[in-house]
């Protein structure tokens, strides 16, 4: 099935209609090598999101084709539990599940999707949970952490899957700034361990550390997909220039 | 004015908890449970894309909603044993206990009402949970039963308890068939002693004591997990 | 099934001698919708009293209000029915009982009343919630305009406050038609009432509870649709009220 040689998520003119006038998506085109880090940034609006959510067919799209290790998502005979399984997904809102506690959380898809036994997801959850350094809120629910520890609790419980490839949409930006930076950490981290990832985001200072590429979306368009430094460098497009000089104005 | 005579309550009072309590509370509490396991499949079935199901649900929460109680009542203690008869293939209608004719009938009038209820409930869970339920790698179905109607249920707890104390009230309609709950075995007592009074008085008492303090605590569970939430 | 259907009996002469069968039923019909009429009518006005009382800042009165809303919410009907039915005219003095209990159609005013008293509980739920739903200004701005506190209830918040609830208002009145039915246990001759008299006259179970059925959805059917015309017709333009 996995095809070494090709990229890992491979998109080709994806679009989206959310009615016959409004099109969220438009022709896009872009891939992720394997071990690749990829941020996407553009304007709210610009598609970003629904773009990210279609590679792990979380939001449907109309035309075009999107491969996933070598899988055609589109293809009738796609089991999309079991490769979603393998994808491993990071959300703005974190989406902790809020009537089990942290251990739980960890534990519920590796037992149910993957059908490891109680102790194995324990042990692999645990693990995760002293990477990302909370060991000490094992027993607690999600309502009793903070947003920060929250979102690194999404991290462990996707990593708990083996994911080769991790998605996030927008992880930091529902957190308070002191927080952002306890998140960011443990993602540097995962991009410097060869994790697969495409992160959409507005930190620019997470893409100069660790991006090898960054997308610009504007208007459900793919407007500059390039190397990290021929983004930040060199000339680009007008929009792309606006939207960077309102981000690191600040 | 009349002589009062509580000592026939103290003197039957056995028969009444005993007879008719019991009766009264197992039939709410399986009545309760029966109907909201039937009523969250009826939610589940009204939300799918499936046209057919949605219809059905529909339809049937519907139909129910629009009926009294009592006329259903009526309803399912004449339609039952022919629906007895039409499954096990008998050769006249079925003979049906009281006991298991008012426990269809309440099950299948209460999910409606609890379908409701669950439906609200699904629609407060945010699409988010399952968006992530989903990127996990769980299946339609495993989405449904450890991430979204654990949450509804939660979430709708003091709704779900709040309707139970109706039911446990509505039970007493049972009296229209004439079967030994608790009202009905005070209504034997007062008729057979001409006590109207005693019994009927201490029939209303004993439902508001229930119910009052039933509802206390839904108010007080309802504060906890405000404040939680 | 062995059933014998006979969809013709509604044409048949009921043995009451007042007409065919389906006469029989809408006579109970008749009798289903006066009493819910008068019972509406009670519902609302101790309804909106007792949900008005429940939020003045008269600790003593919401107290009453509360004791009101408890007792009708937490005795079922049919105990309550016997209660007016039964118990309360030997309660009272001699002759005042006596008047009572031979009054005529003594079933419908207590049925009438039994319902009105029970949903007035309800109807007070909601009124109190719609008028704990208006901004505090609104209240505030009345008083400062130097309206009393009467004239705030009347001209301010009532008028917003019902439309508000208009909505779960029109269930409850559903559930009032709904909840005759429970006076069949002290004799009123309703619709649900004539349907099992009609069964227990002519055998013909299915087709009488089937009509009666029938009924009660056109019933319901017309009683929304008329609601949902008066929520329209008071509807204030640029006030969306949620569902």
């Amino acid at each position: 099935m996995s095809n070494a040689a090709g990229p890992m998520i491979e998109m080709a003119a994806v679009s989206k209609w959310y009615s016959p006038q409004f099109q969220v998506l438009k022709d896009c085109t872009t891939s992720v090598a394997k071990g690749e880090v990829v941020v996407v940034c553009g304007p709210s609006g610009s598609g970003k999101s629904t773009l990210i959510k279609c590679v792990n067919a979380l939001e449907p799209f109309q035309a075009g084709t999107i491969r996933v290790d070598g899988i055609n998502l589109s293809d009738p005979g796609t089991d999309l539990p079991k490769l979603r399984a393998r994808i491993g997904m990071v959300f703005q809102h974190f989406e902790l599940f809020p009537h089990l506690r942290i251990t739980e959380n960890l534990c519920l898809a590796q037992e149910k999707v993957l059908g490891r036994s109680r102790d194995e997801a324990m042990a692999k959850g645990k693990a995760l949970l002293d990477r990302v350094g909370l060991s000490e809120h094992a027993g607690k629910f999600p309502g009793q952490l903070s947003g920060g520890q929250q979102q690194r609790v999404a991290i462990a419980r996707a990593l708990a899957m083996d994911p080769i490839a991790m998605l996030f949409d927008e992880p930091t930006s529902a957190l308070d700034p002191e927080m952002i930076t306890e998140v960011l950490d443990v993602m540097v981290e995962l991009a410097r361990e060869g994790m697969t990832m495409m992160v959409v985001t507005h930190e620019m200072g997470f893409a100069r550390k660790v991006a090898h590429r960054v997308i610009f979306m504007d208007r459900g368009e793919i407007i500059e997909d390039r190397n990290k430094e021929e983004f930040f460098g060199s000339p680009r497009s007008d929009r792309a220039q606006l939207f960077l000089s309102k981000i690191l104005a600040h | 004015m009349l002589q009062f005579d509580f000592d026939i309550i103290l003197k039957t009072l056995p028969y009444l908890l005993r007879e008719g309590m019991v009766f009264t509370l197992t039939l709410t509490a399986l009545a309760a449970f029966g109907g909201l396991v039937l009523g969250t499949l009826l939610a589940l079935m009204r939300l799918s894309t499936i046209p057919g199901l949605a219809l059905f649900a529909t339809g049937y929460v519907n139909l129910m909603r629009s009926l009294p109680l009592v006329l259903v009542i009526f309803w399912f203690y004449f339609l039952v044993p022919y629906i007895g008869q039409a499954i096990l293939r008998t050769e006249r209608p079925v003979e049906v206990g009281a006991f298991a004719s008012a426990l269809i009938t309440f099950t299948l009038f209460e999910a409606a009402y609890f379908s409701e209820i669950m439906r609200a409930g699904i629609q407060s869970v945010p699409k988010g949970q399952l968006s992530a339920g989903y990127a996990l790698g769980l299946t339609y179905r495993q989405v449904m039963s450890y991430v979204v109607v654990p949450q509804a249920l939660r979430n709708m707890l003091p709704v779900i308890l709040t309707q139970t104390i109706v039911l446990f009230q509505d039970t007493s309609l049972v009296y229209v068939i004439s079967i030994t709950d608790f009202l009905g075995a005070a209504s034997k007592v007062a008729q057979r002693d001409g006590r109207l009074i005693e019994m009927y008085l201490f029939a209303a008492l004993v439902y508001f004591l229930i119910s009052f303090l039933a509802s206390l605590l839904v108010k007080r569970l309802q504060a906890r997990t405000a404040i939680i939430r | 099934m062995n059933y014998n259907w006979n969809w013709g009996i509604f044409r048949e002469p009921n043995p009451e001698g007042s007409g065919t069968y389906l006469d029989l039923l809408l006579m109970g019909l008749n009798w289903t919708l006066a009493t819910a009429a008068l019972a509406a009518v009670i519902a609302l006005v101790f309804g909106a009293t007792i949900g008005v009382i429940r939020t003045l800042p008269s600790r003593g009165l919401v107290l009453a209000g509360d004791a009101w809303v408890e007792f009708f919410r937490n005795i079922p009907l049919l105990v309550q029915l016997f209660l007016w039915y039964f118990v309360l005219p030997e309660l009272l003095p001699k002759a005042a009982g006596m008047w009572l209990k031979t009054l005529p159609n003594a079933s419908f005013w207590t049925g009438a009343i039994g319902v009105g008293l029970f949903m007035s509980s309800r109807v007070a739920e909601q009124v109190k919630a719609g008028i704990r739903s208006l901004p505090r200004g609104q209240a505030m701005a009345g008083t400062a305009l130097g309206l009393t506190t009467a004239q705030t209830y009347r001209y301010v918040l009532l008028p917003m406050a019902f439309r508000i609830i208009l909505p779960p208002l029109t269930s409850e009145l559903l559930n009032t038609v709904k909840n005759t039915s429970v006076a069949l246990t002290i004799g009123l001759m309703e619709l649900t009432a004539r349907t099992r008299a009609m069964q227990e006259y002519s055998f013909q179970v299915f087709e009488a509870f089937t009509a009666a059925t029938l009924i009660y959805l056109v019933l319901n059917a017309s009683l929304t649709f008329l609601m949902r015309r008066l929520e329209r017709a008071v509807a204030v333009p640029g006030y969306v009220t949620g569902k």
